[in-house]
């Protein structure tokens, strides 16, 4: 199905994404539109490719060997597979947290202000500063960490790492934030920290997040695209989603018959 | 109770525990039979290496120590007045040779044939008369006066002293001699010091002077050049290969290569370093620049081989991190992936030093195997090696080389173990322990 929505609160728009690995096909002519500043959530069962196509969205797959990629991803209208097109700045505009917290093995300060180094976002050392304090404040962080900033980024808890690497990616301000499953190496208590801050960030940033928890995804998102075999199914609001579903694979999905 | 449990399994229920409980003898047993053979294995390893180091320091310890004639000389008067006249020319016209004779047939005034005094001044070391020399040039007032020098003893005095050669009349030391010497050691003229010579000295011909100086100068001159090249070739073509380089038949085609050519052996290389170097180049035979170019290329492939190791244990993750918040590839490199695979690329290309440095057979083949007395200043120089220089004493007939081989083999270990020690050190430094 084609999902679009109201066009002037279009932030990305996927069309005829088909990506294959090595030969083999793991998306097939996805079109999907990521909306302004809100949550959308991916789900599907694992090997569906939700990660592929989470990854198409900021190039991150161009260092994969062997991964072609078909079709067009915009955001604001303009082709991020453009030749033309700066993927440093790219990544500088679309910003991702991982699966499994990865700091840097340097300092918590250091780790937040590589990004704004690297893309000379602040003009001295107390602008630096600025932005790691704000970075974390709004990553949640602050109040936990702010009398050892010099100390490893690795020695934080783990959900205290993934704070600090979503803390990492908002201190470059991009304007879209792409998760890849990024609670599920943690606790409940530190989900429902970074859950929390999920909604809290949709305020400023775009957000496009990939669950494999239902639960989840009802909680954080108010648009979700239920994947399968690497088609897109079914794609809406999240509450028709979960509540009056159309396709019945959708229905078995969310229903907890497959998965 | 009858065991739900093993329903549908083969096992019987009484035989359960005892089957797994023998089956865990005979596990632990051979958990314990491998770490006997582990231990016996390090013991094995460590009781050879303190069987060489031992046997070296056996040998070679008695070099560190050297015979000296404690005598008594009467120097002429200062012929030259004024002091800016006196060069190492105007020295050397006086006879200082002639000095030490006399110095030494006043211990004897027994002696009177030519024979006998032909014999008895053989006991010192003509390296005795450039030492004095030496030191009125340094210090021309001590002319005209009586003073005391330590004149370094001949090398077969020297052996005969330490135990290592008996007196006979066809051997280096005549019965007459040893009657001779044993009179000096008596009277407390002969005695033995710490033989500086042989840390300060290049190459000679007479045991008694040979140092070990111009080798460790040669071998350090070689691996500077060798490490200069080598180090950076190879982190950056690992770089190349690990990083960006597509996977292609041609990338692999290269890494074939590379592995065989650590396996080369490194006599090959010698020749390689004669054809080009020497032949097509034209450079400086003996030199430490073309020794240090062939060792080099020795060493490239191991120190690819281990950067790229070092580089490809760096967890992808850290990778993606930076990618994903925008560094360029080549950050990604300089400022993630380097910095943790340093630790792992020092330890391969201090490895590939040690190797290096032990290294003879390219070296004999540039010319680095010649008879250099003089300490290289340069890497243009002429300059042998340690391990050259070992094998050159070792090929000596003088029954004194035999502890100069083993003691030059000791400070060749020396070096190594400081070379090791600083990898170690720098391992420390740049390890990241979080
Ligand atoms: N790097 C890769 N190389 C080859 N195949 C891959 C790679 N990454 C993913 N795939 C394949 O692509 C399909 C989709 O994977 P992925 O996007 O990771 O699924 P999901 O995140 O939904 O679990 C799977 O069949 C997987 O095996
Ligand atoms: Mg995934």
């Amino acid at each position: 199905m084609v999902a679009t929505k109201n066009d002037n609160q279009i932030k990305m728009s996927a069309r005829k994404v088909c990506v294959s690995y090595s030969g083999k096909q793991a998306l097939f002519n996805v079109d999907l539109d990521i909306l302004h500043q809100s949550v959308t959530a991916l789900i599907g069962p694992s090997g569906c490719g939700k990660s592929t196509f989470l990854r198409c969205l900021n190039r991150m797959n161009d260092y994969i060997e062997g991964c072609i990629f078909h079709g067009s991803v915009r955001i604001d209208g303009k082709d991020i597979y453009d030749p033309k097109l700066d993927v440093v700045e790219l990544r500088a505009r679309i910003g991702m947290v991982f699966q499994k917290p990865n700091p840097f093995p340097k300092s918590i300060y250091d780790n937040i202000a590589y990004g704004p180094q690297i893309h000379g976002l602040a003009k001295d050392k107390s602008e630096l500063e600025e932005i790691v304090h704000t970075s974390l404040e709004k990553a949640g962080l602050l109040k936990e960490v702010k009398d050892r900033l010099q100390e490893p980024g690795t020695g934080l808890s783990g959900g205290q790492q993934q704070r600090l690497c979503i803390a990492r990616a908002i201190a470059v301000s991009p304007e879209v934030i792409l998760m890849d499953e990024p609670c599920s190496a943690l606790d409940p208590i530190a989900t429902a920290h970074v859950e929390e801050l999920i909604d809290e960030l949709r305020d400023n940033f775009t957000i496009v997040i990939v669950t494999h928890n239902m639960q989840q995804a009802a909680r954080v998102s108010q648009n979700t695209a239920f994947f399968h075999l690497g088609n897109l199914v079914e794609y809406g609001a999240t509450e028709t989603i979960f509540t009056s579903p159309q396709d019945e694979r959708t229905q078995g999905y969310i229903t907890g018959r497959f998965g | 109770m009858t065991n739900t449990l093993l329903k549908g399994f083969p096992i019987k229920e009484g035989e359960r525990t005892e089957t797994i409980s023998k089956r865990r003898e005979r596990r632990y047993a051979a958990e314990k039979r491998f770490k006997i053979l582990g231990i016996l294995s390090i013991l094995v390893a460590i009781s050879t290496l303190f069987l060489l180091i031992g046997n070296m320091i056996n040998k070679g310890f008695s070099a560190f120590k050297q015979t000296y004639l404690e005598l008594s000389i009467s120097l002429p008067e200062n012929k030259f007045p004024n002091e800016k006249q006196i060069s190492p020319n105007v020295i050397s016209e006086l006879n200082f040779k002639s000095f030490l004779k006399r110095a030494l047939l006043k211990k004897f005034p027994e002696i009177k044939s030519r024979r006998d005094k032909r014999l008895l001044y053989k006991l010192i070391s003509s390296g005795a008369t450039f030492d004095l020399q030496d030191a009125v040039f340094e210090n021309p007032k001590l002319l005209g006066k009586t003073i005391t020098t330590l004149a370094i003893a001949s090398d077969d005095v020297d052996q005969y002293i330490k135990g290592n050669i008996t007196a006979n009349n066809q051997g280096r030391i005549t019965i007459k001699q040893s009657k001779w010497i044993d009179k000096l050691v008596d009277d407390g003229v002969i005695n033995q010091k710490f033989n500086l010579k042989f840390f300060t000295n290049g190459d000679s011909r007479e045991p008694e002077l040979a140092g070990i100086l111009g080798a460790t100068i040669g071998s350090l001159l070689t691996m500077l050049v060798a490490l200069a090249l080598a180090f950076p070739l190879g982190v950056a073509a690992a770089i190349y290969l690990e990083e960006f380089a597509p996977k292609n038949r041609w990338t692999d085609l290269v890494e074939v290569n590379i592995s065989n050519l650590a396996a080369v052996p490194s006599i090959v290389f010698g020749l390689l370093g004669l054809a080009v170097f020497l032949g097509f180049f034209g450079m400086h035979r003996s030199a430490p620049l073309v020794g240090g170019v062939v060792l080099a290329l020795m060493t490239l492939p191991t120190v690819i081989i281990a950067s790229r190791a070092a580089l490809g244990s760096v967890p992808p993750s850290i990778r993606e991190a930076a990618t994903g918040i925008g560094a360029s590839p080549m950050q990604v490199v300089l400022h993630h992936v380097l910095p943790l695979a340093i630790p792992g690329i020092l330890t391969g290309t201090i490895i590939g030093a040690a190797r290096a440095l032990g290294e003879t057979a390219p070296l004999l083949m540039i010319g680095m195997v010649a008879f250099i007395v003089d300490i290289p200043q340069g890497i243009n120089d002429s300059a042998t090696a340690l391990p050259v220089q070992i094998f050159l004493w070792a090929d000596s007939p003088e029954r004194a080389f035999v502890e100069k081989t083993a003691a030059a083999t000791l400070v060749l270990l020396t070096v190594l173990i400081i070379m090791n020690l600083g990898a170690v050190l720098l391992r420390k430094k740049f390890e990241r322990r979080w």
